[in-house]
């Protein structure tokens, strides 16, 4: 399978080169510029439809996981609805509010999909050319991009001209914020296995270093359950969705919005989830491998086999996220950012600790390791068998154990610190302080508007 | 006016955080057309008012110029979740004011709609409440359970929402030939589906983190305060009124009375759904003893009571639901004054919320299960 790999390279195909009418060595204009574009453009309009898709399962899911039927009336099954929520969306009046600061509530929610998008590229959608620029930084492109989303969420908070849009803005992200601090370190375990940035070069890792190449999620399960948590932290997704909840009343950053605008923020927040899930899935998943897909000669057929892998993995991922949602209560905005940052970042940083003193211990004993789990080969180090095992038990039985009991100890101190009590105590001091001033200053008595 | 008094700018002195945020009558999570003002402080509330009134429709004031048999339908409106038994709480004040005996068979099968409708209540408000906290997948199998009891009302008293169930002196109808299996059938099902809710919330950790330690009442304070109901019991008072002064059919039964134990929101959770099941218990005893004979007593085509007043209360699903009839022998009342149960205890409302989070006012409102009708009349 290695063979076949290497033929399937990153390059655009010989049908495009043919089109640009240039030579294999030097095709500048078709690897740089057509071949692009052409997978841009699909990965785009497929991304996007999925997207409008995604809102269409996300009802079928929530409305069989209630007991009943969802939308069946639009197409057969309702397939056609999510045709028509963009129809009604495309055709209704465009308000932009009087005092609002016009320019920025425009560029708002452009920024928030683009920034979204942008990350498309760097994810590999399958095996060779379904990744559209292979860039050796790929995991830090990601999070570096995906940041700049949290611009269009504060810049359309601001230009709403509305004070609770400003605030529900704030809180969304500071929250998106904290948790993608989360999300930056539970990665960093598995990257130390795989020792490469790359997102292709991560899914190559896996396929030897892991048991049967099924990927790191054996290696790494505290990462895997932090990642996964901060991802929907990230993402503004129950059980962390109080900034866009409506029983909550701060109606969110996009409440001045409507029409195809909202529609825009939606789906950054959609396209936001399949990036998030498509990077848990290449990391710690196995990305495009299966056990088996090495069964495949056709370079073509290959590829095409490995997205159609990797979209069933992303599926399983947005399926238990949609799940998630519709089955718990949501968390309280304090709530959720003691989680982001107590258990969440000092989880992150203990599970980077402990993999690298497990990875420390099974090198081979001419690095100077203890166990000798790992030798050798091809340049990189591959866990044998017996290290598989280690670092399978290591993972399960040891890390998170101690990690849990380790941050519990901590917290726990400051579970027994009564928020309630303390702000009633403040309350009371105020009141105090109100009235000695009132007193001090008029001279007369205080009046009480109720206790 | 409270509000004006709420924003005076000595108030606003020092702190030019506070803030005053209106969770207006238009709200997904106030139950209807509440009014509820807070003075804020960043997130923390320091300051409640409740502005109320949206919904008051004068039933006070029409029970002093209908027949006591027209009144009736109005009382279904008050509590319109639980309207089975607010027309017992008045029917049977007017039946004490003209001492009239109801049959036996009557008083059995009122308590059996009573409690149903009660776990009907009781299924409602877990839904909303879930609902308000982030669980909306609770509200749809709520709803589901409820549907099979307003369908059984459907099918006894011709309405599913405003029943008008009750009559002076027993009911208008005998239960009709399937009613005691439906009702078997639907006890049947109704533990497993609690059962459901119970694994969905009990030990689920968010639930409990946005529950216990919210809202909590002395039980000191709910007694001064008035509070009836699953707020009282949560806070560790055993009175339940179908206990301490028991009407209708219900020193008949053997039941428990659910009591909490710290006075949190997620201890009156507990008290509901206990109650839930206990309103299943007391439906099996009453079906198991259902007695034949007539469902109506021999009362006068135009009811002229006695000169007198009466103070009649029953246990309605939001606590103590009570009349006050004063009777001067013809045949309208001279005054009809109903006890609120949601109105004194949405009082309580003030003294749970300051210090808590505005997320937290939510849950709270949630918790006391108050329905607009009651409060405002």
């Amino acid at each position: 399978m290695q063979a076949l790999l290497t033929t399937i390279l990153f390059v655009a195909p010989d049908w495009v080169v043919s089109l640009t009418r240039e030579r294999r060595p030097n095709a500048f204009w078709a690897e740089y510029i057509v071949w692009p574009v052409i997978q841009i453009v699909l990965v785009v309009f497929i991304v996007l439809t999925l997207v409008a898709y995604l809102t269409y399962l996300e009802r079928k899911v929530s409305a069989l996981i209630q007991a009943r039927l969802g939308p069946m009336r639009v197409g057969p099954w309702g397939l056609l609805q999510p045709l028509a929520d963009g129809i009604k969306l495309l055709i209704k009046e465009d308000i932009v509010p009087i005092k609002a600061d016009r320019a920025v509530f425009l560029i708002a929610p452009v920024i928030s999909v683009v920034a979204a998008l942008v990350v498309l590229s760097v994810i590999p959608w399958g095996a060779g050319w379904a990744t559209i620029a292979n860039v050796n930084i790929g995991v830090l492109f990601i999070l570096a991009v995906s940041s700049v989303g949290v611009l269009g969420l504060v810049l359309a908070g601001w230009s709403s001209n509305s004070k609770y849009s400003l605030l529900g803005a704030l809180r969304s992200s500071a929250q998106m914020v904290s948790y993608e601090i989360g999300m930056g370190l539970s990665i960093i375990g598995a990257l130390m296995f795989a020792r490469t940035l790359s997102m292709s070069g991560i899914i190559d890792a896996q396929q030897t270093d892991s048991l049967w190449g099924l990927g790191y999620f054996l290696y790494q399960p505290l990462g895997v359950l932090v990642y996964l948590t901060s991802a929907l932290g990230e993402t503004n997704r129950a059980p962390f969705d109080l900034p866009e909840a409506e029983s909550e009343l701060v109606a969110g950053y996009h409440t001045e919005y409507s029409g195809f605008r909202w529609a825009l923020f939606f789906m950054a927040e959609y396209a936001a989830m399949i990036v998030t899930a498509a990077v848990a899935v290449t990391v710690f998943f196995g990305g495009w491998y299966f056990p088996g897909l090495g069964l495949v000669k056709n370079p073509t057929l290959f590829v095409l086999v490995s997205i159609v892998i990797f979209a069933i993995k992303v599926a399983v991922l947005l399926y238990a996220y949609m799940w998630f949602r519709w089955t718990w209560p949501r968390y309280r905005y304090d709530q959720l950012m003691e989680l982001g940052w107590k258990w969440m970042i000092p989880a992150g940083l203990a599970n980077i600790v402990l993999t690298g003193i497990w990875y420390v211990l099974a090198l081979p004993k001419a690095q100077g390791g203890l166990f000798g789990f790992m030798h050798e080969e091809k340049g990189r180090l591959i866990p044998t068998r017996l290290g598989m095992l280690y670092f399978i038990v290591t993972g399960i039985v040891v890390t998170i154990p101690i990690v849990w009991g380790l941050l519990a100890t901590i917290n726990r101190r400051s579970s027994d610190f009564n928020l309630h009590e303390q702000r009633q105590l403040q309350v009371k001091l105020r009141r105090e302080r109100l009235e000695k001033m009132l007193q001090q200053g008029a001279g007369a008595q205080p009046a009480e508007s109720g206790q | 006016m409270q509000e004006q008094e709420l924003t005076k700018p000595e108030e606003t002195l020092f702190d030019a955080e506070e803030m005053v945020l209106n969770m207006g009558p238009q709200h997904p999570s106030t139950h209807g057309v509440l009014r509820v003002i807070l003075k804020l402080d960043g997130e923390t509330v320091i300051g409640l008012d409740c502005d109320i009134g949206f919904l008051h429709r004068g039933v006070e004031k029409i029970g002093e110029h209908d027949t006591y048999a027209m009144i009736t339908p109005y009382w279904d409106r008050l509590d319109y979740v639980a309207a089975v038994s607010n027309d017992l709480c008045y029917v049977e004040g007017v039946e004490k004011l003209l001492q009239v005996e109801v049959p036996k068979r009557a008083e059995y099968l009122r308590v059996i709609l009573t409690e149903l409708q009660r776990i009907a209540s009781h299924l409602l408000w877990l839904g909303t409440h879930a609902m308000d906290i982030g669980a909306v997948t609770v509200l749809l199998y709520c709803f589901r359970e409820r549907e099979e009891i307003l369908k059984i009302f459907e099918d006894f008293i011709g309405a599913r929402l405003t029943a008008h169930a009750f009559r002076i002196g027993g009911l208008w109808w005998d239960a009709y030939p399937e009613f005691e299996k439906r009702v078997r059938d639907f006890l049947k099902i109704l533990p497993k589906r609690i059962d459901e809710y119970e694994t969905l919330l009990n030990a689920n950790r968010i639930w409990l983190q946005r529950t216990v330690g919210i809202g909590i009442l002395s039980a000191e304070d709910a007694i001064n305060m008035s509070l009836t109901g699953p707020p009282l019991r949560g806070s560790g008072v055993k009175y339940d009124v179908r206990k301490a002064q028991p009407y209708s059919a219900y020193s008949d039964f053997q039941f428990e009375i659910p009591v909490g134990e710290n006075g949190d929101t997620y201890d009156r959770y507990l008290v509901r759904m206990e109650e839930m099941k206990q309103s299943a218990v007391i439906i099996e005893q009453a079906l198991d003893g259902l007695p034949e004979g007539p469902v109506m007593a021999k009362v006068p085509k135009i009811i002229k009571p006695p000169v007198g007043d009466v103070y009649h209360s029953i246990e309605a699903p939001k606590g103590e639901l009570g009349v006050y009839m004063v009777s001067d022998g013809t045949g309208k009342p001279y005054r009809m004054r109903i006890r609120p149960p949601s109105y004194i205890n949405l009082q309580s409302l003030k003294r749970m919320a300051v210090g808590h989070l505005v997320a937290d006012v939510v849950a709270l409102i949630g918790t006391l299960d108050i329905v607009l009708g009651e409060v405002d009349r």
